[in-house]
């Protein structure tokens, strides 16, 4: 099962193909936001690299979110693009249990911090049981400080990545003695990561269609959230 | 060539198949005004999310409605300009990845291009060159239509757009979104005579256009009658608006064709639906000995047909476009990037 899976939704343009037995190649361009101009010509790379053509893929990926807006429904228009010209399934799997997959054989809890800007975080916490990614909570955007309380409670290491870290890392790390900072290589998202998920899904029938699948925001547009103040 | 056409510029989520740039097989728009009508006018990020969901709603639909199969798509045209870029951005991803899927040519499609091209979808007989006066919430340009791929602009707004103005103005006259049709509406059942709003001519022998000094007229009106403790008769205001509006359009566009000795004009874009616009300038065009065209309605709106139909002269004169393409909200007319 050829699984081709792309991730839009930070600064990060990623794509990758794996399937049940390799990862046949990945993308990762960590440079300026022009995922527009660069995700396709990555993909037809991807591909003829790999010996692939765009027919030759079973099961179409995407990172839903949280993340930029417009970055997610740049990722999800394709999507959606490629199933419905191939009649394809595809898979969501979130942005931040993607980057908890950057880091599966920690021992530990991970949680996964993006900057959703109004010093608010996109965020989740999750841990790995016997090679699975578990979920303690649901994503949510949250206040730095309800993060840090949530935190209270964790025993054990606690391993902290995503674009958030530049902003939040000081007032985490203060506020958990365990916590750690993941290396700048594992910190950003992949499609590998995202991948891998997406496979173990598509195994287990666990997928949906062009036409059901949506980016998850989480957070209401400004607007809708600022209609009922005046 | 039969392309498959999409438009996401702004608020409008539509798809069209066209044959050979001319032929309409269907023109499926799936309008967001009653989303947008509480905020008074069009929310980006909320335009931009209802295309991400619509969209391929939509391209089922217009696949249905013609009972033709994506195999027998010979190409993809999408606006990638000018535009709300975010919005743009749901069009034009989905459209290269259905042109890549499908092995077939991408073509990117200038907005306003689009527009022009409206007019060749309901006049078999209309080819360049021609004038065309391009109307619309984002745009007022006069542009001459050399042939089907060289566009020079002679005239555009220099501040609002007309279709702007007339949202603006409907908005403080308590008219609602979209204030084109409003107005026109409210027009009807008033006198255009009533308040002298100022004409903005400009220089004489030039052809761009000024909306701002009109609104600002418009709103020193209003609130002096408040001050003033006076009533305001809305339909009045809307009569007289209009008229100063269309006015300025007629003139400059008549105006603009006598001084390049064109005599075949189009009107297009969403302000060309407003009625007196259409009667005015058949009367203007009448007397110089002119030829007029202009669309339906439902041609003047933002719409996927027009796209489709620019995009097959594209095709055809300038071949497919790249992977690379991308959105451009400020892309000029007449030129790709």
């Amino acid at each position: 099962m050829n699984i081709l899976t792309i991730d839009t939704s930070t600064i990060v343009a990623s794509a990758a193909i794996l399937n049940e037995d390799k990862l046949i190649g990945e993308v990762v361009i960590n440079h300026q936001k022009k995922h527009s101009e660069k995700m396709m010509v990555a993909i037809d790379h991807l591909l003829s690299d790999g010996g692939l053509s765009i027919k030759d893929i079973d099961v179409f990926g995407v990172v839903v979110g949280p993340g930029s807006f417009t970055g997610l429904r740049i990722g999800m228009a394709t999507i959606k693009g490629f199933a419905q010209a191939l009649n394809k399934p595809v898979v969501g799997v979130s942005t931040l249990e993607s980057l908890a997959m950057n880091i599966p054989c920690s021992s530990g809890t991970i949680c996964p911090v993006l900057d959703a800007q109004r010093n608010q975080t996109y965020t989740g916490i999750f841990h790995f049981e016997q090679g699975q990614l578990v979920r303690d909570i649901p994503d949510a955007v949250m206040e730095i400080d309800d993060l840090i309380e949530k935190l209270q409670t964790v025993t054990g290491d606690i391993f902290f990545l995503g674009d958030g870290l530049p902003r939040f890392s000081e007032a985490l790390l203060a506020a958990c003695p365990r916590g750690k900072r993941v290396p700048n290589y594992l910190n950003m998202n992949r499609a590998s990561s995202a991948a891998a998920l997406v496979l173990e899904r598509a195994l287990k029938g666990e997928v949906s269609n062009y036409l059901d699948i949506e980016p998850v925001y989480i957070r209401p547009s400004y607007a809708e959230e600022h209609h009922n103040d005046h | 060539m039969k392309i498959l056409s999409i438009e996401t510029s702004c608020d409008e989520t539509s798809v069209a198949i066209v044959e050979d740039g001319r032929k309409i097989l269907t023109n499926r728009i799936y309008s967001q005004i009653p989303i947008h009508q509480k905020y008074g006018g069009v929310v980006p990020e909320i335009a931009s999310r209802n295309h991400v969901t619509k969209l391929p709603y939509i391209i089922d639909e217009a696949l249905a409605e013609t009972g033709l199969t994506l195999k027998d798509i010979d190409a993809i045209g999408v606006a990638n300009g000018p535009g709300l870029v975010g919005a743009l951005l749901i069009g034009l991803s989905a459209a290269k990845a259905m042109a890549y899927s499908l092995d077939i040519p991408l073509i990117g499609v200038h907005h306003i291009e689009g527009h022009i091209a409206a007019n060749f979808l309901q006049f078999p007989e209309l080819a360049p060159p021609f004038l065309t006066l391009v109307v619309s919430g984002g745009h007022s340009h006069l542009v001459l239509v050399k042939d089907y791929e060289t566009f020079e602009v002679l005239g555009k707004t220099r501040d609002d757009a007309a279709g702007e103005a007339f949202d603006k103005v409907s908005r403080v006259l308590g008219l609602g979104y979209p204030g084109g049709p409003a107005i026109d509406k409210a027009a009807k059942n008033g006198n255009a005579s009533a308040i002298p709003f100022p004409r903005a001519f400009l220089d004489k022998d030039r052809f761009d256009f000024s909306f701002s000094g009109l609104k600002s007229a418009v709103l020193n009106y209003l609130n002096g009658k408040k001050m003033k403790n006076e009533p305001i008769v809305v339909n009045d205001v809307a009569a007289s608006f209009q008229t100063a509006v269309v006015d300025v359009l007629v003139a400059k566009t008549i105006a603009c064709a006598k001084s390049i000795n064109m005599k075949t004009i189009c009107i297009a874009g969403g302000v060309s639906a407003n009625s007196l616009l259409r009667e005015k300038m058949t009367a203007a065009a009448n007397d110089e000995g002119f030829t007029l065209y202009y669309p339906e309605p439902i041609l003047c709106t933002d719409n996927a047909a027009m796209i489709g139909s620019m995009a097959y002269y594209n095709y055809v004169n300038r071949g497919e476009s790249g992977l690379n393409l991308n959105a451009m909200p400020g892309l000029k007319i007449g030129t790709r990037s």
